[in-house]
């Protein structure tokens, strides 16, 4: 919604977030969203500060439960003391591009704790991508001084599995009575879960859903030093939370000491210089020599089989001989 | 079989020379159910008489739950008022009961709806506004101070306190002498609608659920005469809902109660017959009419066929109707006393038990003494000048309402049919159902509106250019003061220890899953307050969260 | 997508349950292509003006039915001014007899809409009136 347009004034802003001013976080939340160039100079303000919070990434199909689940992991979390920020994800009308965000509903009565903030978003519109934008809100979130963010997203999009998937500890949350079982759930979202929870376990079906989910578990080899946990919760009776909360600092603990949070953030910062390299690559060399009659002309030959698209691409981008 | 094709062939050929050249309109009801141009035998072939219809006062009672209905005693003709102090209201209620009223219908405001005190921060501003406070049971005998609890019959509209006030209610009629087996009365007590429609809620709905049974099985035991919960569709409706949701999800939760029950160990005869149903009564006449007859004969069908009731008693869908407040229009207003005519016209030709019309500027405010009276009179005017008395259900027969009121019974059975492959009422609320289903529909009929595919007079055609003018309804910022300082008072004189040793029992019941109600009676002669009574119990049963969606 | 996005937070505060009309409020700005955050039911003001700051919405959308307008929404005004966050508009809508209604806006509110209000009627006001504020920008908080 604000677009800072100097420097100065996104430094002023960095400055009141970082002490603790909850407007200027929420308009630098906006303007991280709304993209553009202040996003840059929010970014190299508030970087300095960012790499002390843990994410948990919290995600699953549609009634699964999920703000149920994140509310009252907020209520353990904060009776352990942490200080809780939630960046709750909806889809946006494929029609409109509207969205109605309810999640905070659920979570409600943690509205007036100082030590809690919730912030929604639609998962769509986003100059760059949702990934893009959560990644650096929760950034803005983790400069601010909390020391746990909890990403809520609705896992039907490949964007929504992203946001979920840069998380340190990714929750997935499955609902009973799902009809054919775990197969329902989308491809991709049982890949990434370190930790299971089977919500409204006191369904029916819910021993059946905990019984299928390890038989997709024994058949998955790739991460042998730890097998994510099936952690049973009744989120609206507040049972089994305690028990996440347990599973997720465990989790956090083999990241520490097995090394692989330092591999997993190298890795993604590594991907994070890269994306902002490819998007400046796009945007100030691949553009401009994409935007000229001249490319319009060669593409008209391709086309027409003049000539080929490796030859076209070469005159945009020559082989260097540095590469290769 | 001859005759039928006959009939058909004769339909055929009618038909093909009278096609039906429609104007430019929606012939559809106001919930948007299809309607033919013509209903005649054809649409209702099916039908037995005897097994369909029936006769009134007999299974399975679509004319009427009483053979006679009118004609041995009309509907009462219940007005339901209530605001202020209980001071106030009690001085209404003299006055009332002076110009012969037996009846007497409390409203409360809405912190005391929602299990609030007075002097609670949340409180701020709606202390009195909207009916009478009551913090303790020494407002309560304020309230009824001089009404001789063994002659009045009162209806109690509350629902999240409920049992609290029932208890509050046993105990001024323990002061006043009465014991608590010659109360007469009803509680709204419709806890599962408040989720869905009302939203005045404290505990999550299974532990409501638990409340509304304990109250079913203490009537059951010590107020044989007293209605413990009014099984509400009004407020569905009101919500948004179409007619035929009203009647399913109404019906859906009182089932859900009589599940409750059987599973509490009651047996069906000794709480069914106590059951009531309140439901809207909406502009679209027929529609209406087909509804309470379907209901009837539902109700009926199920308590006897499905649940094995011996006592025909308990096959009864007695109700009390309002008609539909959101059916009145701020534009216009003297427009509405002709639209609750006709609402109230149809609760009458649906077989209502009792009846509360709509004052014309009922929108807006509180209302004005003559807007109360044209109200009345309109009940009046029905059951004296027009003749709809005269006769039981003399639209009985009628090709359209029967057909309508087959399409209204199937409809429900189908509805029941999903809930139940949902998991039943509870399930489908936090799973968000009904709330979705009630939204959906009240964002199509706003849509139909404002694209003029419907028409509210007045409102979206019809309309001139008079100013609404909504009435300044002052309340005197002093009825909350001075609320807050009676209760501050009682909290400062009473005994405090009782207090504290009474919650604490109230506290360890819930927590044993015990009937609550014998130590929420020992709380309220304590002159705990409404607020310490639901907190004591939130503490064990939890508070309830909304659903995360729109 | 490069147009910002309006943020709306639709409220109900106080102990009225009736949500038919925020709701229908709610859907009709989402489907004109904004964002609305909804708060649920029974919100004291400092949890709206909270949810307002934290989501950093253009403006709130107040829906009360229960006769306290008069004390809800000065309050959170007041809120607001004393959260830095005055630019967020204040609109809303319930059964406001004319004084107050007046009153109202002089002292901030900057609309509100009474019953038998066209949810058309009510997009278009914040298209014209939010919007127009969000393209002018403004200044970063001290």
């Amino acid at each position: 919604m604000v677009t800072e347009t100097t420097e100065e004034a996104a430094a002023r802003l960095v400055e009141s977030l970082l002490k603790g001013n909850r407007r200027a976080a929420g308009r630098v939340i906006s303007a991280i969203e709304d993209g553009g160039d202040a996003v840059e100079m929010l970014m190299r303000a508030l970087y300095p500060h960012t790499g002390r919070a843990s994410i948990v990434g919290i995600t699953g199909p549609p009634g699964a439960g999920k703000s149920t689940v994140v509310d009252e992991l907020i209520r353990v979390m904060r009776a352990d003391g942490r200080a809780v920020a939630v960046l709750a994800v909806d889809p946006n009308s494929p029609f409109s591009g509207g969205a109605v965000l309810g999640d905070r509903v659920r979570m409600m009565r943690h509205a007036t704790d100082p030590e809690v903030f919730i912030r929604s978003m639609g998962a769509r519109g986003h100059l760059g991508g949702l990934a893009l934008a959560s990644h650096n809100a929760l950034l803005a979130l983790d400069a601010m001084g909390f020391s746990d963010l909890l990403a809520e997203t609705v896992g039907v999009g490949q964007s929504e599995l992203e946001v979920a998937g840069t998380a340190d500890t990714t929750v997935v949350v499955v609902p009973p009575g799902l009809g054919d079982g775990v197969q329902a759930i989308k491809a991709g979202i049982m890949e990434i879960a370190d930790i299971f929870v089977v919500n409204k376990a006191d369904h029916p079906q819910a021993d059946r859903v905990v019984a299928d989910i390890r038989d997709v578990l024994r058949m998955d080899l790739k991460r042998p030093e730890w097998t994510p946990p099936i952690v049973k919760t009744v989120a609206t009776a507040g049972e089994g939370l305690e028990d996440l909360w347990i599973r997720i600092r465990q989790h956090r603990r083999y990241l520490e000491e097995s090394g692989e949070l330092e591999r997993r953030r190298r890795a993604r910062l590594e991907q994070e210089i890269v994306e902002i390299a490819e998007r400046r690559l796009r945007e100030q060399v691949l553009r401009p020599r994409t935007a000229t009659p001249e490319f319009r002309a060669m593409l008209t030959d391709v086309v027409e089989r003049r000539m080929n698209p490796y030859e076209a691409a070469e005159q945009i981008v020559p082989k260097t001989a540095a590469a290769g | 079989m001859l005759k039928d094709r006959t009939l058909e062939d004769d339909y055929r050929s009618w038909r093909e020379s009278h096609p039906p050249h429609n104007r430019d309109w929606d012939f559809t009801t106001l919930s948007g159910e299809e309607i033919a141009p013509l209903y005649s035998p054809l649409d209702i072939a099916d039908e037995s008489y005897t097994r369909d219809v029936g006769f009134p006062g007999q299974f399975p009672y679509t004319r009427g739950i009483y053979a006679n209905m009118y004609r041995g005693r009309l509907w009462t003709m219940r007005q339901f008022a209530g605001f202020g102090t209980a001071r106030d209201t009690n001085r209404r209620f003299h006055y009332l009961l002076s110009q012969g009223m037996t009846g007497l219908s409390v409203a409360f405001d809405n912190p005391t709806l929602m299990g609030v005190d007075s002097d609670d921060l949340r409180a701020l501003g709606e202390v009195g506004r909207t009916g009478v406070a009551i913090d303790s049971l020494a407002d309560m005998e304020v309230l009824f101070e001089g009404i001789p609890l063994d002659r009045v019959s009162t209806s109690m509209t509350i629902n999240a306190p409920a049992a609290i006030v029932l208890a509050m209610y046993v105990a001024v009629g323990e002061k006043q002498g009465v014991p608590a087996g010659q109360l007469t009365g009803t509680l709204q007590n419709d806890i599962l609608k408040e989720y869905i429609a009302q939203k005045e809620w404290i505990y999550p709905p299974r532990q409501g659920v638990k409340l509304v049974v304990d109250t079913i099985e203490y009537t059951a035991q010590h107020m044989p005469k007293y209605h413990p919960v009014s099984i509400s569709g009004y407020h569905i409706r009101e919500a948004g809902s179409t007619a035929l949701q009203e009647l399913a999800f109404t019906m859906a939760d009182g089932l859900t109660y009589v599940d409750a029950s059987l599973e509490r160990g009651l047996d069906i005869d000794s709480f069914a017959p106590r059951l009531s149903y309140f439901w809207n009564s909406h502009i679209d006449f027929f529609e209406e009419i087909a509804k309470f007859r379907a209901a009837r004969r539902l109700w009926a069908r199920l308590l006897k066929e499905k649940y094995g009731a011996k006592n025909p008693r308990s096959w009864l869908m007695r109700f009390h109707t309002q008609t539909a407040g959101v059916s009145l229009t701020a534009q216009q207003p003297e427009n509405n006393i002709v639209r609750t005519a006709l609402e109230a016209l149809a609760a009458v030709l649906g077989g209502t038990q009792s009846l509360h019309t709509n004052s014309m500027d009922e929108v807006l405010a509180l209302p004005t003494e003559k807007a109360v009276e044209i109200a009345l009179r309109t009940q009046q005017i029905i059951a004296y000048e027009t003749g709809v008395v005269n006769t039981v259900d003399p639209l009985g027969g009628a090709y359209f309402v029967e057909a309508m009121t087959n399409r209204m019974e199937e409809g429900a059975l189908e509805y029941f049919r999903r809930i139940e492959e949902l998991g039943g009422v509870l399930v489908g609320i936090e799973a968000g159902f009904f709330q979705r289903e009630i939204a959906d529909a009240a964002f199509r009929y706003q849509r139909e509106l404002e694209e003029r595919r419907k028409v509210m007079v007045g409102v979206n055609d019809f309309v001139n250019d008079q100013p609404i003018d909504i009435p300044i309804l002052k309340i005197d910022p002093e009825v909350e003061r001075e609320q807050i300082r009676r209760l501050q008072e009682l909290k400062r004189t009473r005994d405090n220890d009782r207090v504290d040793r009474t919650l604490a029992a109230v506290r360890d019941a819930a927590a044993r899953d015990e009937n609550v109600m014998p130590y929420l009676l020992e709380s309220v002669r304590a002159y705990a307050t409404i607020q310490e009574m639901s907190d004591a119990m939130k503490a064990v049963l939890g508070s309830y969260r909304e659903p995360a969606f729109v | 997508m490069s147009e910002p996005r309006l943020r709306i937070l639709m409220a109900k505060a106080g102990l009225d349950g009736h949500d038919r009309g925020v709701k229908v409020v709610a859907r009709a700005l989402r489907d004109a292509g904004m964002e609305v955050i909804y708060t649920g039911l029974h919100q004291t003001p400092e949890q709206v003006v909270r949810a307002a700051v934290d989501e950093d919405v253009d403006a709130i959308g107040l829906s009360i039915l229960s006769g306290a307008h008069m004390t809800i929404f000065p309050r959170i005004l007041e809120l607001l001014r004393e959260q830095e966050a005055e630019d967020i508009i204040l609109f809303g809508g319930g059964t406001i007899p004319e004084d107050d209604l007046q009153e109202l806006k002089r002292m901030g509110v900057a609309e509100l809409f009474t019953p038998g209000a066209y949810t058309q009627e009510i997009v278009e006001w914040v298209r014209e009136n939010v919007g127009e504020k969000a393209a002018g920008g403004s200044a970063a908080p001290s």
